[in-house]
C-alpha cells in the first residue's frame, strides 16, 4: 500500500517518468549539469578567443618576471629586481598586516563599547549607543576616505610636525623611535618564554589545590609578575641591552626609527572604528543572552562581583559571541580590501591593481586573489565550527 | 478602627523628578559620578567644537568659496552642486524623470510599509515585477520621446539609489531560488548551490567588482558588449544573491516541520507547497533579515567609484578636487556621511520595529 496517495499511479496504469519524483530529479539534475557544463564550457572558449585576439598568454608564467615597480610598504625583502610572484606576497602580507592590527584594536574597542551600552550609567550608555549607530551607519570606504583626505592629508610638512614623546607626526605618517635589540637580548626572550611556562605550570598546580582544599591561589597575580615582572628583572640585570633608534629629521623627511605610513593608520583607524561598532552590538547580544537567574544565583551563593562575571557570565556570553565574532574578523580582513582607495599596498592593490595592469593576466591574477579570500573564509569557518563544537553547551 | 488604612504618602523627593533621575541613572555610586563627570568633561572638550563647526560659525549662504569666511563649515559647497550629487551629469532638463521614478518607488514602498493598506499583494507584485520596467524606460528614455541618457551620465545619489534597489530587487527571486537549492533533496542541485553562495561570500565585494569590470569583457563573445553599469550591476547582484540565499534559508529553516508535512500530506506538489505554504510564512520571517542585508548592500554601493561609476561618494570626492573648492573635503564627508545615515539609521530602525511587530509569534496582522 502505498502512502503516498498523490503520487501513487491509478491500477493498470504505468507511472508516467515525469509523474515520476525519483525519476524527474534525476532528469532535473542532469539537466542542471548539462546547462553547467555548456556555460562554462561557453565561457572558457569565449575567454580563449579573446585572450588571443589580444595577444595575451595564458599561465602562470608572469610570477617569476620582474616587477619593477616600487611598493612603499613591505615587510619582506622587495626591490624593483623582485618578481611578480614576490608582489604577491607582499600585497598579502601587507593585508595579513592590516588585518591582524585591525583585529586586534577593534576587538578592545568593540568590547569596551558593548559593555559600556550595558552600563548603568546612563550617559556613558547613551554615548556607547550615539557611536555604535553613528559608525554602523556609514559606509567604511567613506570613513577611510575621511581619514585619509580630511584627517591625516592636512596634517602639517615634516618640518613642522606636531611632536611628542621622541615621535613626529606630519603628512608623511608617525615617525616613532623604533626599539633595537643588542647581543643579550635573548636573556630576555629566553626569561618571557620560561615565564609563560612556569605561569601554566602554577596555574595546573593552583587548579589542582582549589580542587583539594578550596583554597584560592592569586593566579592572576603570580602570572603577571611571571610573565611581566621575569623578562623586566633580566633586562635590568643584563644591562638594559636595547636602545631607541630615534627618527631625525633630515632633508624633507625623517630617518631612522620606523615609521607608520598615512595609508596603514587610515585604513586602521577606519577598519577599527566601524568593526568595532558590530562588535559591540555582538557583545551586548551575548551579554544579554545570558539568563539574570545565573548571576542571581551567583550571588546568592556569595561570590564576589568580579569572579561572577569571569566564571559565570564571560564563558556563557563567549558561547553567544564568538560565532558571530569571528564573522566579524573574517569581514574585517575582507574590508581591508578597500585599501586600494587609498592605495596601501595590499594583496587587492599591489597585485589584483599594479600587477594586473602590467600583466594584463586578468583570469590568473583574480583567480589567485579571490583564492586567498576564500582560503581565508574557509579556515575561519572550519576553526568556527571545531570551536562551536567544543564550546557548545553539553545537555544532559 | 485602628487597622484604617494610612493615605499613601509621597515618594521621597530624592527618588523622583529630575534629582531622583540624576541620582538613579548617573550619580548611583561614586564610581559611576566620577565617570559621569568625567563624560560630561570629554563632552564639553570634544562636542562643543563639533557643534560650533557644523552650525553656529558655518556658512550657509553665497555663490562662491569667498563666502566662506567666518571659519566654520562651509555648506555653501553643498548647496552649490547639491543638483550634482543628487542627479550626476544628468542632463538638468530631464532630471524630472528621476523624481518622477523615485516619487512613484516611495509612494509604492509606503504603500507596502505602511500597516493596514489594502491589496498589498498586488501593489508588491506591480513593484517587483512590473515598476523596474517602466523606471528604465524613464530613466534611460529612448522610447515615447524621452530623450535617451547614457549610463555614463547617470551619477550621484540617484545612481546610488539605482544600485541599491535593482541589486536587492534582481537578488530577491534569485536567492530564493539558490536558497530552496540548498535545502533540496537533490544532491548535485544543492552541492552546486552551496558552492555558488559559499564562493561568493568569502570574497570582498571589491574582487567581483573588478572581475565584473576586467573580466567580465573577457567571458562574452566579442561582438558582446556591455556598458560599465550593467556590469557592476551584474557584479553586485551575483554578490547579493550569496547573501540573499543565507536570508531566506534562515526563514526557511523557521518553519516548523509540521507545516512541510500538513503540505505534503494534502498531496501538493513541491512548487505548490512553497509557493503557497511555506515562502508565504518564511517571507514575514525574512523581512528584518532582507532589510539588513539591504543596507550593508546600500553602504557597500559606495565601492563602484573604485571601477569608475560616480555614485554619491565617487561625485562628492571628486567636487572637492575642482580647484575652485579645494580644501573643502570635510564638508564633503560630512554631508556624504549624512546622507547615507539617514538612510541606513532609517531602514535599520524600521527592521528593528520589525522585529518586534512579528516577534509576538502570535495574532498575526495581514
Amino acid at each position: 500500500m502505498p502512502t503516498d496517495l498523490s503520487r501513487s499511479a491509478p491500477p493498470g496504469e504505468k507511472t508516467r517518468f515525469w509523474n515520476d519524483p525519483a525519476k524527474r530529479a534525476l532528469l532535473f539534475q542532469v539537466l542542471l549539469i548539462g546547462a553547467i557544463l555548456l556555460f562554462a564550457g561557453s565561457l572558457i572558449s569565449n575567454t580563449l578567443n579573446n585572450l588571443e585576439q589580444r595577444g595575451i598568454t595564458t599561465g602562470f608564467d608572469f610570477l617569476s618576471q620582474k616587477a619593477g615597480f616600487g611598493i612603499p610598504l613591505t615587510l619582506i625583502e622587495y626591490n624593483e629586481a623582485s618578481t611578480y610572484g614576490t608582489t604577491f606576497w607582499v600585497g598579502l602580507l601587507n593585508t595579513l598586516l592590516v588585518s591582524v592590527l585591525g583585529i586586534i584594536a577593534a576587538t578592545f574597542l568593540g568590547f569596551v563599547m558593548g559593555v559600556a551600552r550595558l552600563s548603568d550609567n546612563w550617559l556613558i550608555a547613551k554615548l556607547s549607543s550615539v557611536y555604535i549607530e553613528i559608525f554602523r551607519n556609514i559606509p567604511l570606504l567613506l570613513q577611510i576616505f575621511f581619514w585619509y583626505f580630511a584627517v591625516l592629508r592636512t596634517l602639517p610638512s615634516p618640518r613642522q610636525s606636531i611632536e611628542f614623546m621622541s615621535s613626529f607626526l606630519n603628512i608623511r605618517g608617525l615617525s616613532m623611535p623604533a626599539p633595537v635589540p643588542e647581543s643579550g637580548f635573548n636573556l630576555v626572550i629566553g626569561a618571557f618564554v620560561i615565564g609563560i611556562v612556569l605561569t601554566f605550570v602554577t596555574s595546573r598546580w593552583a587548579h589542582k589545590r582549589q580542587d583539594q582544599t578550596g583554597q584560592i591561589f592569586p593566579m592572576f597575580w603570580a602570572g603577571l609578575g611571571l610573565i611581566i615582572g621575569l623578562p623586566l628583572v633580566v633586562f635590568m640585570l643584563a644591562g638594559m641591552p636595547m636602545h631607541l633608534d630615534y627618527p631625525v629629521l633630515k632633508g624633507f623627511n625623517f630617518r631612522g626609527g620606523m615609521t607608520l605610513i598615512p595609508e596603514l593608520v587610515a585604513l586602521w583607524l577606519a577598519l577599527t572604528i566601524y568593526t568595532a561598532a558590530f562588535i559591540a552590538e555582538t557583545v551586548r547580544a551575548g551579554i544579554l543572552a545570558v539568563p539574570k537567574g545565573q548571576l542571581e544565583a551567583a550571588f546568592a551563593l556569595g561570590l564576589p562581583k568580579v569572579r561572577t562575571l569571569r566564571l559565570i557570565v564571560i564563558p556563557q556570553a563567549m558561547r553567544v559571541i564568538i560565532p558571530p565574532l569571528t564573522s566579524q574578523y573574517l569581514n574585517l580582513a575582507k574590508n581591508s580590501s578597500l585599501a586600494a582607495a587609498v592605495a596601501y599596498p595590499d594583496l587587492v592593490a599591489v597585485f589584483a591593481g599594479t600587477t594586473l595592469n602590467q600583466t594584463g593576466q586578468a583570469v590568473e591574477i583574480m583567480s589567485m586573489t579571490m583564492a586567498v579570500y576564500l582560503t581565508m573564509s574557509i579556515l575561519t569557518s572550519v576553526f568556527m565550527n571545531w570551536y562551536n563544537k567544543r564550546m557548545s553547551l553539553i545537555e544532559r | 478602627m485602628i487597622n484604617e488604612q494610612q493615605p499613601t504618602l509621597p515618594a521621597p523627593a530624592s527618588t523622583i523628578g529630575l534629582v531622583g533621575w540624576l541620582r538613579t541613572n548617573l550619580f548611583n555610586t561614586p564610581v559611576n559620578s566620577v565617570a559621569t563627570l568625567v563624560m560630561l568633561y570629554l563632552c564639553y572638550i570634544w562636542l562643543t567644537p563639533i557643534f560650533d563647526w557644523v552650525f553656529i560659525s558655518a556658512d550657509w549662504a553665497g555663490t562662491t568659496r569667498e563666502s566662506c569666511t567666518s571659519g566654520g563649515a562651509c555648506w555653501v559647497f553643498i548647496t552649490q552642486r547639491i543638483d550634482q550629487f543628487m542627479y550626476g551629469f544628468y542632463p538638468a532638463d530631464e532630471t524630472w524623470r528621476l523624481d518622477v521614478t523615485f516619487l512613484a518607488f516611495v509612494a509604492l514602498i509606503a504603500w507596502l510599509v505602511w500597516p493596514n493598506l489594502p491589496k498589498k499583494g498586488l501593489v508588491a507584485a506591480f513593484t517587483l515585477l512590473v515598476f523596474p520596467f517602466i523606471a528604465f524606460v524613464l530613466l534611460s528614455g529612448g522610447y515615447f520621446g524621452l530623450e535617451h541618457v547614457e549610463t555614463h551620465k547617470w551619477g550621484g545619489l540617484s545612481l546610488t539609489l539605482v544600485l541599491a534597489v535593482v541589486g536587492i530587487v534582481a537578488a530577491l527571486p534569485l536567492g530564493i531560488l539558490l536558497a530552496l537549492g540548498r535545502r533540496s533533496e537533490m544532491p548535485i542541485v544543492r552541492a552546486m548551490s552551496v558552492a555558488y553562495i559559499e564562493i561568493w561570500r568569502g570574497v570582498p565585494l571589491i574582487t567581483v567588482l573588478f572581475m565584473a569590470s576586467v573580466m567580465l569583457p573577457l567571458f562574452l563573445p566579442e561582438d558582446m558588449h556591455f556598458d560599465k553599469l550593467l556590469r557592476a550591476l551584474i557584479g553586485i547582484t551575483m554578490f547579493q544573491t550569496a547573501y540573499m540565499a543565507e536570508v531566506i534559508r534562515g526563514g526557511l529553516q523557521a518553519i516548523p516541520k509540521g507545516q512541510y508535512e500538513a503540505a505534503d500530506a494534502l498531496g501538493l506538489g513541491y512548487w505548490q507547497k512553497m509557493v503557497m505554504i511555506i515562502l508565504p510564512q518564511a517571507l514575514k520571517l525574512m523581512i528584518p533579515g532582507v532589510v539588513n542585508t539591504f543596507i550593508a548592500l546600500f553602504k557597500d554601493t559606495s565601492l563602484v567609484l573604485i571601477i569608475g561609476l560616480f555614485d554619491l561618494l565617487a561625485i562628492v570626492q571628486a567636487a572637492q578636487n575642482d580647484p575652485k573648492w579645494i580644501g573643502y573635503a570635510t564638508e564633503g564627508y560630512v554631508f556624504v556621511a549624512f546622507v547615507f545615515w539617514i538612510f541606513c539609521f532609517g531602514m535599520s530602525r524600521y527592521s528593528q520595529h520589525l522585529e518586534r511587530m512579528l516577534h509576538t509569534g502570535h495574532g498575526s496582522r495581514a
